[in-house]
């Protein structure tokens, strides 16, 4: 290898990332878009549920129990008299569910029996848990108000993000997509784009060998990479409030150990598709959809079922998302860190080979 | 001095044989042309020279060394430019030339001296800073072949350096080429164009990847001392050259401008011919002489014509007038006017940029015209393109047909988009399976056949519904000669029941065919008429090539 023609091929490949408009909007207009849109637009958090309370006695204590629903603001509640005001309302939709108070509130309060029944629209699982899990919360604390226990003894406590704001959850996340995107998906299309253009041919001509195109197209594009995780983390943490409880150099490294993989993708992709449009396909499959739906980015990896879980081990992503919520919500904590990275790298390791094995100095195919 | 040498070389790629025993020497200091249609097998080749390929068997010397094992050794003393160049557009002239001069090692002390060379050679010293993509067609070839020429390699690859590039850069080139090798570098020139060959020193005649002849042109061209003529008869020409065709003494002809030129069989006498006209003996070319070859050209009857019924009159079938399109700060089509007569062909002649394509899009309601004005059939393009539409067939240069469906699927589809039911469709189909000898092929995918087929099936697709009026965008580009006469038979046969043509075409020969011919040059058309007066402003035997020259320095010089 020498240095001369992999410095030529270095600056060749930078000159043309400054000048493609499609790196830099993927680098750095894609990251605030995809942040703004984490942040804001998709929360998972629910507010203002539509909820009935259907208050059967009027007894000073089923009221201050309603009164304790009314003033939460997780729901909005329509009051009624009867389970048939509020049941078609339910089916329809306009309701998320309704809590019922029972005739007999404050017998089954003193004798400690089950107090009221929540009833949720199953069609949607998520909104329906949030309902019974909120009601639930309301119930033990009106109870806790009044020195009760609750029937079922009830603690929620969560650590880390003590107000359960997705956005902290997200972010972090986002800073994987688009990590994602920049390694797999720019590295995959700039050397599609040199079979389209007839350069590649060109270069093979030369005295270039296999490993310094691979190399010179792999730098600049790993620079890029890191400058993009830098502009998001400043972009989390100074206007989306995301703490950064680890260090800087932690980040920079986990971040540079992702892009191992993700640029080792995008040379598997580009080895085997030699246009710009079957990359992207294959970078947006094997690259982007992965990291969205299997890295528990968006998705619990604990909530999925067991063969699902199992293949999401060879996604990089996984660990990215991992270790990056670690560094920014918890801190550098090296046990967990290492295995991440060693992960990471392995699975590096093994599309670094499969590249070089499919990438031959010649147009044979 | 050999600087190539080819030991029965063969090459397959899946179950294609691209190469079947290529044998043969390549000198040095000269220039040798590759010539052959598109899928002979040039670029094969050339790409072996080169040690992009490997050869399946046989041996491949260049400059001494094995393309394959002495890679490196090889890198240093071939120079190669394959087909679009191999730039990076997004890069300016001078980091182009960076580029290969660091992956190609060339001593930082030779730099200045080398690009000084090199730019002054090519003339793009006033270009540096530009970027490769803001160069003109012929700009960019000239650094293309600056860059592959760095290291002052002892053997030039060309791979169609002439395709698609303005004539007066074409004409550079030759004289770029002409002092390389009188330097004594080999130079080797690929090429689908049988005028191209006719100017090298030496050359190798592909074809399905055999290698047909081997030798000067010269001596090809030889054989055929006193079988051309030139026929000008009193009858209307193509007329004429149906009946020619139809002799049986006769190998080959086609239309030059207003007259047949014709090609005798052996021992045959120019006087036979004179009972159709005035006959004049001309010297051969490498083309006549090359059908001459391959068993002589095709006959002249087109069953696909005979199936047409004759159109009826049409007033104004193409116009435009002072038609312009502007990108932006560029205007690609400026301030075009012309008619076309019906029962003619006019060609739209052109390098590519020139407006070629441009004006075609808006004739075919494709593009709106940013001012001006162009008619179809008498209706306005900008109110009425949908009716225009139905009047027109229109064969795309890629001939855009379905890879996927088969050729009958193909057939069906097209005459389904132009509306035609029931048993008029079924006739329909059946008359362009006749006419254009598609019978044996129905069953299997465009993809897979070779491009004389593809192009009479994309001509079946474009007369489905019996336009009078047929545009044709690059219709013969990169096919061998043979299939380009059968097209123009057929063209030639619709011609005659009054169907009105216009085509597009970077092509110098295929103007020949042409009744009128508008010379575009940077999106203006510099000069329209008949093939034989524009040749005859270029000066006494001077070829469109030549024509086209010498209205483009006028043009610049006033």
């Amino acid at each position: 290898m020498r240095s001369r023609r992999l410095f030529a091929l270095i600056k060749k490949e930078s000159l043309q990332m400054i000048r493609d408009p499609s790196a830099i909007l993927i680098a750095f207009v894609l990251p605030v878009v995809l942040l703004f849109l984490f942040a804001y637009a998709v929360s998972l958090d629910i507010r203002q549920l539509h909820l009935g309370v259907v208050l059967q006695t009027d007894s000073a204590q089923a009221q201050s129990l309603a009164a304790e629903f009314s003033g939460t603001s997780y729901f909005q509640v329509l009051p009624a008299r009867h389970r048939d005001e509020v049941t078609p309302l339910l089916v329809s939709g306009d309701l998320k569910g309704y809590v019922l108070i029972p005739p007999d509130f404050d017998q089954r309060l003193a004798r400690g029996e089950s107090l009221i029944q929540v009833v949720t629209d199953g069609t949607q699982p998520n909104t329906a848990n949030f309902v019974a899990g909120y009601a639930r919360g309301v119930l033990v604390n009106w109870l806790a108000d009044r020195g009760l226990r609750s029937p079922i003894k009830l603690e929620a406590r969560f650590w880390f993000n003590p107000e359960v704001e997705t956005r902290k959850f997200l972010v972090p996340g986002a800073i994987a997509i688009i990590m994602t995107m920049i390694g797999t998906l720019l590295t995959a299309l700039v050397v599609a784009r040199e079979w389209e253009r007839g350069t590649m041919e060109a270069l093979l001509s030369t005295p270039v060998r296999i490993p310094e195109i691979l190399l010179g197209k792999l730098l600049p594009y790993f620079g890029l990479g890191l400058i993009a995780t830098l502009g998001s983390t400043l972009l989390a943490i100074h206007i989306f409030d995301v703490p950064l409880r680890g260090s800087w150099g932690t980040l920079l490294l986990v971040s540079a150990c992702f892009l191992v993989p993700a640029l080792g993708q995008g040379l598997v992709i580009s080895a085997l598709a030699k246009n710009q449009f079957i990359a992207a396909q294959a970078a947006l499959f094997s690259g982007f959809l992965p990291a969205f739906l299997l890295s528990g980015f968006l998705f619990e990896i604990d909530a999925m079922p067991a063969p699902i879980r199992v293949l999401t081990h060879i996604v990089p992503a996984r660990y990215f998302i991992e270790s990056l919520h670690s560094v920014f919500l918890v801190g550098d904590v090296w046990p967990l860190l290492i295995k991440d990275i060693l992960a990471m790298l392995a699975i590096g390791a093994v599309m670094f080979a499969i590249a070089r094995a499919k990438t031959r100095k010649s147009l044979e195919s | 001095m050999t600087a190539i040498v080819l030991d029965d070389v063969h090459k397959a790629f899946g179950k294609t044989q691209a190469l079947k025993g290529i044998s043969g020497e390549i000198a040095a200091g000269r220039l040798t042309g590759l010539v052959g249609p598109d899928g002979a097998g040039k670029t094969t080749l050339i790409r072996m020279m080169a040690g992009l390929l490997k050869a399946d068997s046989g041996a491949l010397r260049v400059a001494g060394l094995d393309p394959v094992h002495d890679g490196m050794a090889l890198a240093e003393s071939v120079g190669y430019m394959p087909q679009r160049f191999g730039l990076y557009e997004d890069l300016t002239v001078q980091e182009n030339l960076n580029l290969y001069a660091e992956l190609r090692g060339l001593p930082r002390d030779d730099y200045d001296a080398t690009f000084e060379r090199l730019l002054d050679f090519t003339r793009l010293g006033p270009f540096t800073k530009r970027l490769a993509g803001r160069l003109s067609g012929g700009m960019k070839q000239k650094l293309g072949l600056a860059c592959a020429l760095i290291t002052s390699p002892e053997v030039l690859l060309l791979d169609e350096p002439g395709v698609g590039v303005d004539p007066v850069s074409r004409q550079d080139l030759w004289r770029m080429v002409q002092a390389l090798t009188g330097e004594g570098m080999a130079v080797i020139w690929a090429t689908a164009y049988l005028e191209e060959a006719e100017r090298c020193e030496d050359v190798l005649l592909l074809s399905e990847g055999q290698l047909r002849f081997r030798s000067e042109p010269g001596e090809l061209t030889r054989r055929l001392q006193g079988r051309c003529f030139r026929l000008k008869g009193s009858e209307e020409k193509r007329a004429l050259l149906r009946q020619v065709l139809a002799r049986k003494d006769v190998r080959d002809g086609t239309i030059e401008g207003d007259r047949i030129r014709v090609v005798v069989d052996e021992g045959v006498d120019g006087d036979a011919l004179a009972s159709l006209g005035d006959v004049e003996e001309v010297a051969p070319r490498f083309e006549d002489a090359f059908i001459d070859l391959l068993g002589g050209g095709p006959g002249g009857h087109s069953p696909l014509a005979d199936q047409m019924p004759d159109v009826p009159e049409l007033k104004d079938p193409v116009s435009c007038q002072h038609l312009t399109r502007r990108f932006g700060e560029f205007v690609a089509t400026d301030d075009v006017s012309f008619n076309v007569r019906q029962g003619e062909i006019l060609g739209l002649l052109g390098p590519n940029g020139a407006g070629k394509s441009t004006t075609f899009k808006m004739l075919c309601g494709l593009l709106k015209p940013s001012s001006g004005e162009a008619r179809v059939a008498g209706l306005d393009l900008r109110s009425a393109a949908s009716d225009a539409k139905l009047k027109l067939g229109y064969m795309a240069q890629k001939f855009s047909l379905y890879g996927l469906l088969s050729v009958r699927q193909n057939l069906v589809f097209y005459a389904g988009v132009y509306g035609l039911r029931g048993e008029e469709k079924q006739n329909r189909i059946r008359e362009m399976i006749d006419g254009l000898q598609l019978g044996p092929l129905l069953d299997s995918a465009p993809d897979q056949l070779s491009l004389g087929f593809k192009q009479r099936l994309a001509l079946a697709c474009a007369l489905m519904h019996r336009p009078p009026i047929l545009f044709l965008d690059e219709p013969t580009s990169g096919v061998d000669p043979i299939t380009r006469r059968e097209f123009w038979t057929h063209i030639n046969g619709l011609v005659g029941k009054g169907v009105t043509v216009l085509v597009t075409t970077h092509f110098m020969d295929e103007a020949e065919y042409c009744d009128r011919v508008a010379l575009m040059h940077r999106g203006r058309v510099i000069a329209l008429d008949t093939p034989d007066n524009l040749k005859a402003q270029a000066g006494q035997g001077a070829s469109m090539e030549q024509a086209f020259i010498h209205l483009i320095e006028e043009q610049d010089d006033a």
